[in-house]
């Protein structure tokens, strides 16, 4: 599904380049469990960023369903966004002034669904992850776990083809972050590809295939399958 | 995205910050407001000031001693010899010419009236009897100037009602003597309470023979006379007539200034219009300030909601709907500022129309309808450089922030 070749991603630091990403090539098949490790600086959430099309490869060519999407302009960029992928974040990212249900809705709204298809696929997904009483909650009004739920709702009501998460677990307590990786498993089960980004060796450490970063580079990878 | 989504999507972010959202109504709609009520009251003296030709009738010829429109400032000065004098026989003199109705010798001095003690400073009014129906005069009480040979100085009076209020009371003043410097005159009737006509306020005057007039105040010449013609058509003719019989009085020389009320009520109109136009736009800077105060507040808006936007970009909104967003906000901002200063306006020239009844000072409806959509435009070019930031916003740094 994801096949990249020779991604360079440099930042200009000041006076100094900092090069965050150099010469990765890597291959995700669709429905993998992916966990991507490393120190910060070695260029994981960087990577995250442009499997997800959040950020542009200074060179390299990344093929997402055999497009090369790192061609594509902005608009088209936004549609495989958000067709193809769903985002889960450390900091959740959700809506302060909507609802637990208008937070997942947002993808829908954004993609012009009819509002009577939306209403079912976000009360089926909220009902899915136990999230059906807490609907109509604003995110200050729940927990960290259930942000997490709320978001995680929010990547798959487009039903997208991969999960990239970037240390979604990272401000959860120990218990409630061992939820939401059960969570994510329990999608991965149903055929969406999980790519995870941690500094956790034990939550990465889950994942069937582990590739670890060090400055820029894929410095193990337990895939082996480099493209 | 749909139309409805986008609206109730701008609409929950505004009020999700009331204070923010009605400072920016609020300095909308001063501004909308602004442009209606100074237009409405411009548009007011403008109608007021139509109405007041209208009621004197659109078929009168003023003739005037002294030439402007030809010799300019210089008649005298480069002539050496200053404008001759309307007389009364000049203004009799226009009573052959076909198609006048009436012809009106007037003269304004300023007097003291005096009557059992009380005294009163009232601009006299010297003219015959035909005035009453030139400026269209009811009698509260007793008659008009009697019909006289105009050359004939009889020493009689008729006065306004405030001077009848306030030199006579309650007493009856037909049949009373009053004094005017030196001289006495006898009271033969009072009008009923008029008003200003063509900025003279007739509850003030006191009107007299204007023989009278000019043998009390040695007055060489006529203020003006006033000239009606039978119809409107007759205008035109009637005026060069007016024009060739003066100079012929004159020794050939055209020494007179004759205008018509079409004329004069074009020129007023035309003036007034420029004044409204002027504080109109005047008030319409309010709305560039409102904004630029718009802008001010969305730019700030954008980078509070930075992450917001990063998380909408994540999750597939495009550059285009980022804007339209953005665009929205302002577009419903200003549209609802629109509407309140509208109200607003409309609720201010009621408040002056009840404050000063007399002038008619209702917004055009050209003013209210360009106040909005200059509102709504001012709001939308002012959120083009907020929302273009918003959707040019890197994705991966603004959700690298909380």
């Amino acid at each position: 599904m994801i096949r990249m070749r020779g991604i360079n991603r440099f930042f200009s630091v000041g006076e100094e380049e900092v090069r965050a990403l150099r010469e990765v090539s890597l291959a995700i098949p669709a429905g993998e469990y992916v966990s991507i490790m490393g120190p910060s600086g070695s260029g994981k959430s960087t990577m995250l960023n442009i499997i997800g099309l959040l950020d542009r490869p200074n060179s390299g060519i990344y093929e997402l369903d055999g497009e090369e999407v790192s061609a594509f302009f902005d608009e088209q960029q936004s549609r495989v966004r958000r067709e193809k992928i769903g985002f889960v974040f450390q900091f959740f990212h959700l809506i302060p002034r909507l609802t637990a249900a208008e937070n997942v809705e947002l993808p829908l709204v954004l993609a012009g669904v009819a509002p009577g298809d939306r209403a079912p696929r976000v009360s089926g997904l909220l009902a899915e992850f136990g999230m059906a009483r807490r609907a109509h909650h604003r995110p200050d009004q729940l927990s960290g776990g259930e942000r997490q739920r709320v978001a995680i709702a929010r990547a798959m009501v487009m039903k997208p083809a991969a999960i990239l998460a970037d240390e979604p677990t990272g401000n959860l307590d120990q218990t409630t972050g061992k939820e939401v990786i059960h969570l994510l498993e329990e999608l991965q089960a149903k055929g969406v590809a999980i790519v995870l980004v941690t500094h956790d060796p034990a939550i990465g450490g889950r994942a069937s295939r582990q590739i670890h970063m060090v400055d820029g580079q894929i410095d193990s990878d337990s895939g082996g399958d480099v493209a | 995205m749909r139309l409805a989504d986008v609206g109730r999507f701008s609409w929950r972010s505004l009020s999700a910050h009331p204070a923010r959202t009605l400072l920016m109504v609020l300095a909308t709609s001063i501004g909308v407001a602004a442009v209606v009520v100074l237009t409405s009251l411009g548009e007011g003296a403008r109608n007021f000031v139509r109405n007041q030709f209208v009621a004197l009738g659109t078929n009168l010829i003023i003739i005037f001693p002294g030439h402007s429109a030809t010799a300019g400032g210089f008649a005298g000065v480069v002539s050496g010899r200053t404008s001759r004098d309307l007389t009364i026989d000049d203004a009799l003199s226009l009573r052959r010419i076909p198609g006048v109705v009436r012809v009106t010798p007037i003269n304004v001095v300023s007097g003291e009236i005096a009557f059992n003690g009380r005294r009163r400073d009232v601009p006299m009014v010297g003219t015959t009897t035909e005035l009453r129906d030139v400026w269209h005069l009811t009698m509260a009480q007793g008659d008009f100037l009697p019909p006289l040979d105009p050359r004939d100085a009889r020493f009689l009076c008729v006065i306004g009602s405030t001077v009848r209020r306030e030199i006579f009371g309650a007493a009856p003043p037909v049949g009373q003597w009053v004094r005017v410097g030196d001289y006495r005159y006898r009271v033969v009737g009072a009008i009923a309470p008029t008003g200003n006509l063509l900025g003279l306020d007739i509850d003030e005057v006191v009107i007299v023979p204007v023989a009278a007039a000019q043998a009390q105040f040695n007055l060489p010449s006529l203020l003006r006379i006033a000239v009606e013609t039978h119809a409107r058509e007759d205008v035109r003719r009637v005026r060069s007539e007016i024009l060739r019989t003066l100079r012929e009085r004159h020794n050939g020389e055209e020494d007179v200034t004759v205008i018509t009320e079409d004329a004069v009520s074009t020129t007023f109109d035309a003036i007034l219009l420029a004044l409204t136009l002027a504080v109109g736009g005047i008030a319409s800077i309010s709305l560039g300030v409102a904004g630029i105060l718009i802008m001010n507040v969305m730019l700030v808006a954008v980078s509070q909601r930075t992450s917001e936007i990063g998380l909408l970009k994540a999750i597939g909104a495009s550059p285009d709907q980022i804007r339209l967003l953005f665009f929205a906000e302002a577009a419903i901002l200003s549209a609802v500022g629109g509407v309140v200063g509208s109200i607003l306006g409309q609720f201010g020239s009621l408040i002056i129309r009840r404050l000063y009844p007399r002038l008619p000072a209702f917004a055009p409806p050209w003013a209210s309808v360009a106040a909005f959509a200059i509102a709504i435009v001012t709001g939308i070019v002012f959120s083009l450089l907020p929302a273009r930031r918003a959707a040019r916003l890197d994705p991966a740094h603004a959700l690298a922030r909380r």
